[in-house]
């Protein structure tokens, strides 16, 4: 059935796999037809689906330094498309984003033109060039561009800090999916999602993380976009949601109106003993803030995401596994193309979900109607007790206004199944998809910190004399220690899931983002200014951060740049600082220049040799 | 000139076409939101609609696009890879 090489058969083996989950999809509605309860269906779809992953993980093992840091370089366009977007598609983006659109509106959708955007800045002025370089990690190519262990250790140290924000979060959201779908305590959870994830790369690297990040794309993309298009063809509100809600929309503008958007005070909130977290639709769907602030407010956020994702180094070494820089290039389109279909549902996924709740003429409706009735229905009951939903009759008339309804972000998108009413097939599907979504960002994160360690410091810096099975050792010890220390961290719950995601772009963009781009496109650039510039770049976004964060100094944030908004400041600072050093220091020595020549060339050997 | 230095000069063209094409879809229909959101597409006020889909299948477009004609260029000057060139 399988001749040729595995590369060959790439679309036959991931058709069978899609396939044979569409099975297992059908199989599970049949059992629970024949009366399978709701918790043993969750538990298979969890456990099934990452049994998969982790057997691929096992398959994919290798002892080759290529093969665990690049994939060995042979993954095709489309499939490195997935792969990427699986990578890139976080917790959040699958669990919190269609939430964030639900309670935020238009001005939440920042988030999803910067993180589509961001990839146009990757494929002009990076992916190609880093392909072309042949480095196996960010910081390789920092490192050998300006040469130098220091230039190299501070790519290293805004690698870690970037990745390792992002990734407790990750980990979080896999903690939480895996306690809710395995019914385990929390604490518990982090520590199953953290094994699941590690199982996948553990072994095979970038190999195994390449593929399981395929499979994982398959589940995710699958489990996002069934419940979608059922529940919008089950209310008649359209057959294909994308092109068909205009009239929703509308119809949510008018619900706003009807019943008003309050904000509540905090003074209430507190009185009426609101869970922490939880929040009330107090903004508009689809209006636009007025005036020229609220512009800028969604402008410089867009910024920050996109200059953040060009700078994220596990979405950057997901080019350096392509066969060519050409396929580099294809395959950051590609990427897009699979995170499109996801991010152009989620504002469709929030309208649907919004719709039910809020429209009193819709069965599922609870806005506007008797809280004693409300209380009696069996999903508001079960979120009710776990905390993640909140009534506070505040004006005491017995009716639930819009805001006195309080849910948390993520409970939209893991209970709109069951609010519609669809069967507890889709939540299953819903959790392993979230699952997947969280578990291949994470593994990509690990992986990049990583590999950054052990490539970069171990066998760079500190033993260049390192034998190849030493260096996987090392590589393979140290995402065991960086997985804890991120699952432990996790598990103290510190901040929101979002909070800490965005985060992670303005680092990555205060240190990493000029150095870069400016390594490939001015000549110029110097190792004292790349250096000078990673530093007071990342030095400036976090100080800039402490100041205007409410729980550090929580000063008022200048021309409206947040706590969300620092890698601004950050990236600025470090633009400033790196031309100003670059030009007072004397130009790079003719070897590197020549070097910059043959990156900016697809054709002949790249810089780094195949093993270095 | 050299035939390099001409290769990178028209991908500094196509660089700054391909950024002008992102910066109109990313930053400026969005600083037009609030008058933009007066008129429609689908039915869905126009700000939302591009901020839902628009600009995002714009951004998708653009990079296959971008990818095409830098192939070309490549192509052009005789820079593109041949297999085993790695």
């Amino acid at each position: 059935m399988f001749k040729g090489k595995f590369i060959d058969n790439l679309p036959k083996i991931y058709g069978l796999y899609t396939g044979g989950f569409l099975v297992f999809i059908i199989l599970m509605a049949i059992a629970e037809q024949a009366g399978m309860t709701a918790k043993t269906i969750g538990i298979l779809f969890v456990a099934f689906t990452v049994c998969i992953y982790a057997i691929i993980g096992y398959l994919s093992r290798t002892v080759q330094v290529d093969a665990y840091y690049v994939a060995g370089r042979q993954v095709p366009t489309v499939f490195n498309g997935m792969a990427t977007a699986a990578d890139w598609m976080s917790g959040a983006s699958f669990v919190a984003m269609a939430g964030g659109i639900y309670f935020g509106g238009y001005t939440y959708m920042a988030f999803l033109i910067g993180w589509t955007g961001g990839y146009v800045l990757v494929s002009s002025l990076l992916a190609p060039y880093l392909r072309k370089f042949g480095c196996y990690t960010v910081p390789d190519f920092i490192g050998t561009r300006y040469g130098g262990n220091l230039a190299r250790f501070c790519a290293v140290v805004v690698l870690t800090l970037a990745s390792f924000t992002y990734v407790t979060a990750q980990i979080n959201a896999t903690g939480t999916i895996a306690s809710r779908a395995l019914g385990i305590p929390f604490e518990l959870g982090v520590w199953v999602g953290l094994v699941s994830i590690l199982l996948c790369s553990m072994l095979g690297g970038m190999r195994a993380v390449t593929w399981t990040q395929v499979a994982q794309y398959i589940v995710l993309i699958i489990a996002y976009l069934i419940p979608i298009f059922w529940m919008s063809n089950k209310n008649g509100m359209g057959f294909f949601p994308h092109f068909m809600l205009g009239e929703e929309v509308a119809r949510l503008g008018e619900l706003e109106a009807q019943f008003g958007l309050v904000k509540n005070a905090a003074a209430d909130i507190k009185a009426a003993g609101v869970p922490g977290g939880l929040k009330s639709i107090a903004l508009p769907h689809s209006g636009v803030p007025e005036g020229a602030m609220g512009a800028w407010k969604f402008i410089s956020l867009v910024i920050c995401m996109m200059v953040g994702t060009a700078s994220l180094p596990h979405i950057l070494m997901r080019y350096f596994t392509t066969p060519s820089v050409k396929a580099a290039r294809k395959s950051v389109a590609w990427s897009l193309f699979f995170i499109a279909l996801l991010y152009t549902s989620a504002p469709m996924l929030a309208t649907l979900s919004k719709l039910q709740l809020m429209d009193p003429t819709l069965a599922t409706g609870i806005i506007g109607k008797p809280i004693a009735d409300v209380m009696q229905i069996e999903w508001v009951n079960s979120w009710i007790n776990v905390k993640q939903a909140f009534i506070a009759d505040f004006n005491g008339d017995g009716v639930l206004q819009l805001n006195e309804w309080f849910m948390r972000g993520d409970v939209v998108v893991l209970a709109t199944p069951e609010v519609a009413g669809l069967p507890y097939v889709i939540s299953g599907l819903v959790a392993a998809g979230g699952m997947a979504a969280a578990m291949s960002t994470a593994d990509g994160l690990i992986l990049a910190i990583a590999n950054a360690l052990s490539h970069d410091i171990y066998y760079k810096i500190i033993d260049p004399k390192a034998d190849v099975r030493k260096r996987l050792l090392v590589a393979r010890s140290l995402l065991i220690v960086i997985g804890a220390a991120g699952a432990y961290i996790a598990s103290m719950r510190i901040t929101s899931i979002l909070g800490a995601v965005a985060w992670a772009f303005d680092f990555a963009m205060s240190g990493l983002f000029f150095p870069l781009i400016l390594g490939v496109w001015w000549k110029r650039a110097t190792k004292q200014g790349a250096i000078a510039g990673m530093i007071a770049g990342l030095a400036s976004g976090t100080a800039y951060l402490i100041y205007v964060y409410p729980k550090f100094m929580g000063n008022a944030p200048w021309l409206g740049i947040d706590h969300l908004r620092f890698g601004i400041i950050g990236a600025s600072v470090c633009l400033v600082v790196m031309v100003v050093v670059s030009l007072m220091t004397p130009e790079p020595d003719s070897a590197t220049q020549k070097m910059i020549d043959e990156v900016r060339i697809p054709s002949g050997k790249t810089i780094l040799g195949k093993q270095h | 000139m050299s035939n390099k230095e001409k290769h990178w000069e028209k991908t500094k063209g196509l660089m700054i076409i391909t950024l002008a094409i992102w910066f109109f879809f990313g930053y400026v229909v969005f600083m037009f939101g609030s008058s933009l959101n007066t008129a429609s597409f689908l039915g869905y006020p126009l700000a939302y609609y591009m901020c839902a889909q628009g600009s995002i299948i714009a951004f998708v477009v653009l990079i296959f696009w971008f990818a095409n004609r830098q192939e070309k260029i490549d192509e052009e000057f005789g820079f593109t890879e041949r297999e085993g060139d790695d």
